[in-house]
């Protein structure tokens, strides 16, 4: 096995070993992770199996290998990042929505107070 | 009687905010109206919210800064869950003098329309705002006409009432930032009958402008942009 082999292996187990600690202690939702734990999964593949990278490249036709891995790498963040934009758009309108609603049962929750205490005198 | 919400948004209005609230209050005294002052503090960073609490009118005080739209959205929520006829929409800053009040609300009783926006530009009186916001004024009259149709000739102008129907659709969408174009051309959409009315404005009283100089730039081609993409949802619901 190359040095690189090595390296690359090591590398992405512990990046896997990361994503599960996150996900252990709540900093990160399971819903979120799968797309590490995928691209971490299809690292390791790749790095036992040396070949397979040059084989997928030339049945898609692409004749440098590396470049395939650019762009797929590429793609694949790009529609991640608009997944996250998704998401946080929807939190903000949720996020907006609970303040309106704070802000309403506040003012309702301070006059029933001031009317107890008007009543308790 | 129709009952009138006075919704007043305020972000670090300290300064004019009391006055603001008062002549709203001694105008709908002397007028006989049914107005109640609703101020939506959208988590100032100054004393805006104790001095509010002291005031006669109802606080609303946000827990997390929305901006001037979720502001303003809040108020109309409050407005409609309440049971108002009416609410209109008046600057915390004391740009919107409340003896401009009665002339709104009586285009909207005796014309019928369900928005009456007050305008600086028919009479042209009183304050008319710099050289550069009116060229974004004209861009948006010029984009509504457009789109819509509708000639508004203060479309930026936050010196607004809605009625009922209205208030149930603004409850369940109201734009953000800068929303005043943008709603306009969801009322038209809607085919709310939209009126306008000409007011004297002053010049802000206290406090600082939601626009800035490099925010107009992003301010213009934000609206636009949200304009487009509205006109476009309601225009393929239909």
């Amino acid at each position: 096995m190359a040095k690189i082999q090595v390296i690359a292996i090591a590398v992405s187990l512990l990046f896997l070993l990361y994503i599960v600690r996150l996900i252990i202690k709540g900093k990160l939702r399971e819903e979120y992770s799968i797309v590490w734990i995928v691209c971490t999964i299809v690292f390791i593949v790749f790095s036992f199996w040396r070949n397979g990278l040059e084989i997928l490249a030339r049945t898609v036709g692409v004749y440098q290998a590396p470049n395939l891995v650019f762009t797929g790498a590429l793609f694949a963040v790009f529609i991640y990042l608009l997944h996250l934009s998704i998401v946080v758009s929807k939190l903000h309108q949720q996020n907006k929505q609970l303040a309106q609603e704070i802000a309403v049962l506040k003012n309702e929750f301070t006059k029933k107070s001031i009317n107890q205490q008007a009543i308790n005198q | 009687m129709k009952r009138i919400a006075a919704i007043v948004p305020a972000y670090n209005e300290e300064t004019a905010i009391s006055a603001v609230v008062n002549d709203i209050n001694s105008l709908a005294i002397s007028n006989q109206l049914l107005i109640d002052v609703i101020v939506v503090n959208d988590c100032s960073k100054d004393s805006t919210a104790e001095i509010i609490s002291k005031l006669n009118c109802i606080a609303l005080n946000l827990p997390i800064n929305l901006g001037i739209g979720g502001a303003v959205q809040t108020g109309f929520r409050y407005a409609f869950e309440n049971g108002y006829d009416y609410a209109v929409q008046i600057d915390g800053d004391g740009q919107h003098p409340a003896s401009e009040i009665p002339k709104i609300v009586n285009l909207a009783v005796t014309g019928g329309f369900d928005v009456v926006i007050g305008s600086r530009f028919i009479s042209n009186q009183g304050f008319q705002s710099s050289a550069m916001r009116r060229i974004g004024i004209n861009y948006f009259k010029w984009l509504n006409r457009m789109l819509v149709g509708t000639v508004i000739n203060d479309s930026t102008s936050g010196f607004r009432l809605i009625n009922r129907k209205v208030l149930e659709s603004v409850v369940e969408y109201y734009p953000d930032e800068y929303p005043e174009p943008e709603a306009i051309i969801i009322y038209s959409l809607n085919n709310f009958k939209i009126g306008e009315v000409s007011v004297t404005m002053k010049e802000r009283q206290g406090g600082v402008s939601s626009i800035g100089t490099f925010a107009s730039i992003y301010y213009m081609f934000k609206v636009t942009l949200a304009i487009i993409f509205t006109f476009t949802k309601i225009k393929f619901k239909k």
